[in-house]
């Protein structure tokens, strides 16, 4: 084995741990907002090094791989984001110990809002 | 080689299941959508390490259209339950 | 929108041409002459038609010190990336779950609409931290571990190190 198949070895390997962390993560945590987290980014690093993996033990492929792995690293982070603020706007609201009103400074713009809407 | 190829499929097929029966449970639709997105970047990179078990550059192309595809239906379905579209 | 000069236009034609082509060449994976003579025309005529829909940058961003600071954002954001990476893990591994999730708020001084997507991107991939919303220059992150609720402190440990960059690029 030359060391260009060890080191795309070790990275296919962190890569699909991290994969399956992700999905352990979306199984297990409580509500929709931290699941969004497990899930957005250990499966962007999961992802991003299962395929850097790939590209080592075939460097002629290198340019596509990059392709794929900047359009992860991209893509990801934005569905996360578009799908946290729809179920804001859909007022599922996120799982939290303590005082809302101090802990959720969200709120605050979404109920304003409200009374706007009311009130014209 | 083999072996580290069936080690990371093994992995990658749990994380398929666990992100399945959320799939299946989710109770409410947020949940399933992020359960797809994970479902879509786990197929996304199964379907790059298939290439090279298979030998097939093309496999590659494959890969990119259906994480596009992936992408644009998760930002569909969250305009969709903001109420935008 | 905002009205653009002629040199301002040219700028940014050139420089989504120049992007679009390393775009066409990574895709072909070729250097076949035919093939890079219909990518010249193809890119040519795309970022013709969309110079004012792609307002990212001009080619101001071609210079040395920016090409070395977005070479550093990139450094420092995958060791953020495998930072938050390891704390997942902890977190999920753990029985007991130790979070104690809520929401945040700060201000940014980044100008551009551009430069607050990209610090909101990185924000989601930093340890703990999920981005919400924008509005004008507000940022409202889902924190997973919140250590305090007021804004200046929570700016200083969410996005300090990343705006501090950002600045100097855009």
């Amino acid at each position: 084995m030359s060391i260009m198949e060890i080191i795309g070895g070790i990275l296919i390997i962190t890569g699909s741990i991290f994969l399956f962390l992700g999905s352990l993560g979306i199984l297990r945590m409580p509500d929709i907002y931290n699941r969004i987290q497990a899930g957005t980014k250990a499966t962007t690093l999961g992802a991003m090094s299962l395929i850097l993996g790939v590209g080592f033990l075939e460097p002629s492929w290198l340019l596509k791989i990059l392709i794929i792995i900047i359009f992860i690293a991209y893509s990801n982070p934005l569905s996360s984001h578009a799908l946290a603020r729809a179920m804001y706007k859909r007022k599922w609201y996120p799982l939290i110990k303590g005082d809302p009103e101090k802990m959720d400074a969200y709120r605050e713009v979404n109920t304003n809002k409200e009374k706007e809407e009311v009130k014209s | 080689m083999v072996y580290i190829l069936f080690i990371a499929l093994f992995f990658m097929v749990v994380g398929l299941i666990f992100a399945a029966i959320r799939f299946i449970k989710g109770p409410t639709a947020g949940d399933r959508v992020v359960a797809l997105d994970t479902l879509t970047t786990i197929g996304v990179a199964g379907m790059v390490l298939l290439a090279y078990v298979f030998e097939r550059f093309i496999y590659l192309d494959v890969s990119l259209v259906y994480g596009v595809l992936g992408f644009i239906g998760v930002i569909v379905i969250a305009r969709y339950l903001e109420g935008a579209l | 929108m905002q009205t653009l000069s002629f040199s301002q236009k040219l700028s940014r034609f050139i420089i989504s041409w120049i992007l679009l082509m390393m775009l066409w060449i990574a895709f072909t994976s070729s250097f076949v002459t035919q093939e890079l003579l219909v990518g010249v025309f193809a890119t040519m005529i795309i970022s013709f038609f969309t110079v004012n829909l792609f307002t990212c940058c001009t080619l101001a961003i071609l210079s040395p010190v920016k090409i070395f600071y977005m070479v550093k954002y990139i450094i420092v954001l995958l060791i953020a990336l495998i930072k938050s990476n390891f704390d997942v893990a902890r977190r999920v591994l753990t029985p007991s779950l130790p979070i104690n999730p809520g929401i945040v708020k700060f201000k940014s001084k980044l100008p551009t609409e551009f430069s607050r997507m990209v610090l909101a991107n990185s924000i989601t991939l930093t340890p703990g931290t999920l981005s919400i919303d924008i509005i004008e220059d507000t940022f409202y992150i889902h924190w997973i571990d919140v250590k305090t609720t007021d804004p200046e402190e929570a700016f200083k440990e969410i996005a300090g190190q990343f705006e501090e960059i950002l600045l100097k690029i855009f």
